[in-house]
């Protein structure tokens, strides 16, 4: 068996990542201020580690006007979603070696 | 190398998110409670303008003729509708307050959404039907129409729901077979399950 230790994704190692991870595999699309609401972080730490996912093509970005005001959007990419899964598995797996 | 019991709260909170960010969880069981008492209240209302005296069990063979007992039940229809959806919506801000949490999040818009497509389309359904005097499926088409909002808008809410809008369903189609017992059926549906529902909801989630 693989060392399920290798399979675990080090971009989505990091907590907040993997939350805003996990509330875009659930949803189709979530504004920004609504995902600051519910991570409850600040909007630099929200910003830096989105920036982080959109590098890594996990997520793509989409801006545009609400009622005259700007209103930005973020979407999982396939890869994203890929990639999330893989590194679930390897959580369960890593869990489930230690036990 | 992180601890394995970091692993275990990575895992945690991807469920919670996912849940939090895509379910709307604080809806007040009191408010389904209250729904029922109103519903029972405008069932017996309604009992009291084409039926009394007769007992609420029996066959109604009369039918609705004066548009005035027409107009009358659907205004009873609508207060009901009114207390209920009210009531629901303090009563649920009033929790969300308490849990710190918000009452128009993109999961309770979400909710809501998907909730009144079904339901508007029912409710025009139902006023039409009673406009061109079908009268005899108008309890049985609010019911099911009722219900399979339940259960589109479940996804977004507790599991409870969906169970409530298969009882609703159920209770529906077999209302559809007799069709003189209308408002029993009714009054079971609106008042009946939504207390005991509502009873459940403060049981597991009110606090």
């Amino acid at each position: 068996m693989k060392n399920p230790f290798e399979q675990l994704d080090k971009v989505l190692e990091h907590r907040v990542r993997l939350q805003i991870m996990s509330v875009l595999a659930a949803n189709d699309g979530f504004e920004f201020n609504a995902l600051k609401e519910l991570l409850n972080v600040t909007d630099g730490n929200l910003a830096s580690n989105i920036k982080a996912l959109e590098k890594e093509k996990y997520l793509v970005v989409s801006k545009s006007f609400v009622d005259r005001k700007p209103n930005t959007k973020y979407k999982i990419t396939d890869r994203g979603r890929t990639a999330f899964k893989k590194h679930i598995d390897a959580l369960e797996g890593v869990i489930k070696q230690q036990k | 190398m992180k601890d394995v019991s970091e692993y275990e709260k990575d895992l945690a909170s991807i469920r919670s998110m996912m849940d939090r960010s895509a379910k709307f969880i604080s809806l007040s069981g009191l408010s389904g409670i209250l729904a029922g008492v109103y519903a029972l209240g405008g069932a017996t209302a309604a009992y009291f303008l084409i039926q009394y005296p007769r007992s609420p069990f029996s066959y109604r063979t009369q039918t609705i003729s004066e548009p005035v007992t027409l107009i009358q039940l659907i205004l009873i229809a609508c207060v009901v509708l009114g207390a209920s959806v009210s009531t629901g919506l303090w009563l649920t801000q009033r929790k969300t307050l308490k849990e710190n949490t918000k009452l128009w999040t993109p999961a309770s818009k979400l909710l809501m959404q998907k909730i009144a497509i079904p339901l508007a389309t029912g409710g025009l359904f139902v006023l039409i039907m009673l406009y061109t005097g079908h009268f005899g499926l108008a309890a049985p088409a609010c019911l099911i129409f009722y219900g399979l909002a339940l259960i589109h808008g479940s996804s977004n809410t507790l599991d409870e729901i969906r169970y409530l809008g298969f009882s609703e369903i159920i209770l529906g189609l077999i209302c559809s077979l007799y069709p003189g017992y209308g408002l029993v059926f009714w009054a079971v549906g609106f008042g009946v399950l939504h207390i005991i529902y509502g009873a459940i909801l403060y049981n597991k989630y009110d606090s």
